[in-house]
């Protein structure tokens, strides 16, 4: 059973940037044609005005193959055409160059609760949004039961939905989508929403979906949801695909090539953070053998952060070091020098200075992180706030997380800590 | 170009595959009408929610659809009526503008909500797909329910002043149709227009006062020279307007020329809309 779903052929969408491209006027488009008139229709003789405008490829010979019943993940950075790829495929925007074939019914899912209108009520709203999803109203009629029960919102059913909490909207929303069943689901990043049990239930649906057979697109920025949801991957930058194959091999190439940030530097220390207790010159995450990282990390590997700075103007009441979040933005720890009795402090002097620091082993699970540099005057003054104006590096940590025979995946938890068992009666 | 073979995993059986192909836009494409019909059920929802909308606080909503053309019926009346004396064709003033009042709110209404449209629905647009006709389509429908008990009011004041009514009332509905049409050959232009020029906006409230006075609202079509009436029929309101006089009221000014004429601009001119709409429909979303 090898149905072709999709094709995609050289695929480009071209769009227009700068300052023509923003809304324009009929009366200065009149005053110009009143001022140019020749200008005005050699304009449009020649089909367009593209060639003499800026522009960018937001995708650019963009070519694959999907077979029926197959969930390709895509991956890439923001504004590496992932978003512009479901919208051409979903028909929301016209491709400039190049064709697609889709073969079956399409769905698109780019938003939840699109069309959802706060004055009516919860039952109105699965009618209407519904139909905008491209159901019928005897599919609705059937699956409507389901729906309501899906979204845990029973009770409010005949409300309206803008009596809702966040989380009720969001959940009927999501409910209605995920009883829309196209033969091609195509999925942008909805899965971002919610807190943790709703983005499980989702998650949990929508590989119900891809397990029926049925050919799903999804759009990521989560490696971990792209690898347990998808067979295949493919990975875009700056629109064009960069490669396609297992998720697990082009999320590991993608991680591979996109940690251009793992290193922040200014050796002339002219930052915004310039200060005389401690300017910093250089943050970064080096390997065992102190040369920057540029792969992901294993769990089982020393992943260092190095802290370089120059002080001019010694204060006792100095802290020097950075705070981990995890990729969604939760803070899980920070570690400063200063955090040891103060005999074990190393040394900050007039000058140069380079502090080292080795994240313990077995720490961090899989997955991304955010490290931001913190800089402080102990109870006086911050000179570089985590999340306020702090430097910050990514880190991925993919793989050694243990050798036990039943962990070699990604452990639940945002830490993977191996803490020993012992038996107490002997 | 459909493939057919069953999907396995389909729950009604046995589905066809539908093929979808999709390439850059040339650069005249025909009006997809067809997809439209194909999008009937979310034509009927956006309908039903703006309608749904308009109306949640019910007795006031239906009250604006009275007062509106009321006041303006009782204002016209004492002013061109009573005190400018404007000739009425022999009927009762008041009659005589209401009747014309309500094909012409039925069309402003649809016009305005029609040009405004794309832009009131950008989030819509940008997320999903369907044929964008069915937006302009839908918000110029709504306008219906304010005539239909606007009109139950006509049918009272006809009541009032004794005028019977006659078979000619089945002619209404063409000519609340051709209200709808002419309302949407204008309205798709300026749907599209208003995507890209954003000052279009500003022009349709223009538009819509602008067209009042060329329609023999406040006044009959008789007062315009013989030899003016084709031209002065190129706005298709006027057909309409004399269409629903001559329907209910028994006047005898020549609708049935003015009518035709009417008609003729108004479809011509929804076919251009048609064609601009589709030339532009695939630019909509990058441009909103």
């Amino acid at each position: 059973m090898t149905q072709l779903a999709i094709s995609v052929k050289q695929l480009g969408k071209r769009y227009r940037i700068g300052p023509r491209a923003a809304y324009r006027t009929l009366r200065e488009e009149l005053v110009n044609a009143a001022r140019a008139p020749l200008r005005v229709v050699r304009r449009s003789q020649m089909g367009s005005s593209h060639a003499t405008q800026p522009h960018i490829w937001a995708l650019e010979d963009v070519s694959f193959n999907l077979v029926s019943g197959q969930a390709l993940g895509v991956i890439g950075r923001n504004g590496a055409g992932k978003s512009t790829l479901l919208k051409v495929l979903s028909r929301i925007t016209a491709p400039t160059r190049g064709t697609v074939d889709l073969y079956g019914r399409v769905g698109s899912l780019l938003e939840v609760g699109t069309g959802f209108h706060h004055e009516l009520t919860g039952r109105e709203n699965i009618y209407l949004n519904g139909a905008i999803l491209g159901m019928r109203k005897a599919e609705i009629d059937r699956k409507f039961d389901d729906i309501v029960s899906f979204g845990e919102v029973e009770k409010f059913i005949d409300t309206p939905v803008k009596f809702y909490s966040n989380g009720m909207y969001m959940r009927l929303a999501f409910s209605v989508a995920a009883h829309l069943e196209p033969e091609i689901l195509l999925v942008d990043e909805v899965l971002a929403v919610g807190d943790a049990a709703f983005q499980k239930k989702c998650l949990g649906k929508m590989s119900d979906i891809a397990g029926q057979g049925r050919t799903v697109i999804f759009v990521s920025h989560q490696m971990n949801a792209v690898q347990e949801l998808c067979n295949e991957c493919i990975w875009l930058d700056q629109g064009r695909l960069m490669r396609h194959g297992s998720p697990r091999e082009v999320v590991a190439a993608y991680l591979g090539s996109g940690l251009s940030n793992t290193e922040w530097a200014f050796p002339d220390g002219k930052t915004t953070l310039r200060n005389p207790y401690f300017n910093p010159t250089r943050f970064s995450l080096v390997d065992a053998n102190l040369t920057p990282l540029c792969q992901a990390a294993r769990s089982d590997e020393p992943v260092g952060v190095l802290i370089e700075g120059w002080v001019d103007q010694p204060n006792v009441a100095l802290s020097v070091g950075f705070a981990v979040y995890t990729v969604d933005g939760g803070l899980l720890f920070w570690s400063l020098h200063t955090d040891t009795p103060q005999e074990e402090w190393p040394a900050i002097r007039v000058g140069a200075n380079r502090l080292l620091a080795w994240l313990p082993r077995h720490l961090l699970n899989e997955g991304s992180y955010r490290l931001e540099l913190h800089l402080s005057l102990h109870f006086q003054e911050w000179l570089s706030q985590p999340g306020v104006n702090a430097p910050s590096l990514s880190l991925e940590v993919r793989g050694g997380l243990s050798k036990s025979p039943y962990w070699i995946m990604a452990r639940p938890g945002m830490l993977a800590p191996h803490i020993p068992f012992v038996r107490l009666d002997e | 170009m459909a493939v057919n073979s069953p999907l396995p995993g389909a729950d009604e059986g046995l589905t066809h595959l539908v093929h979808t192909h999709i390439e850059p836009p040339g650069r005249w494409a025909t009006p997809a009408l067809r997809d439209v019909w194909q999008y009937r059920e979310l034509l009927f929802y956006l309908v039903w929610r703006d309608i749904k909308v308009r109306y949640k606080q019910t007795w006031l909503g239906a009250a604006w659809a009275v007062i509106q053309p009321f006041l303006t019926m009782v204002v016209f009346s004492v002013f061109f009526g009573a005190l400018a004396g404007l000739p009425s064709d022999g009927l009762p003033y008041p009659l005589f503008t209401y009747t014309a009042l309500l094909p012409w709110q039925l069309f402003a209404f649809a016009l305005t909500e029609s040009s405004n449209s794309l832009v009131n629905n950008q989030r819509l647009i940008a997320k999903i797909y369907f044929p964008r006709l069915v937006i302009p389509v839908s918000a110029a429908l709504p306008g219906l329910v304010d005539f239909s008990i606007a009109f139950v009011v006509l049918l009272g004041m006809m009541l009032f002043y004794g005028m019977p009514l006659t078979l000619r009332i089945l002619i209404l509905p063409l000519l609340i149709l051709l209200t709808i049409i002419a309302a949407l050959s204008l309205g798709l232009w300026l749907a599209a227009l208003n995507v890209k020029y954003r000052d279009v906006r500003y022009v349709i409230p223009f538009i819509v006062q602008l067209g009042f006075f060329l329609t023999p609202i406040a006044y009959s079509s008789t007062l315009v020279p013989e030899r003016l009436q084709p031209l002065y029929a190129l706005n298709p309101m006027v057909g309409v307007v004399e269409g629903f006089r001559w329907a209910l009221l028994g006047s005898q000014a020549p609708a049935g020329v003015l009518l035709l004429i009417s008609a003729v601009v108004a479809l011509l001119v929804l076919a251009g809309g048609l064609l601009y709409f589709r030339h532009m429909e695939d630019t909509f979303a990058d441009l909103l």
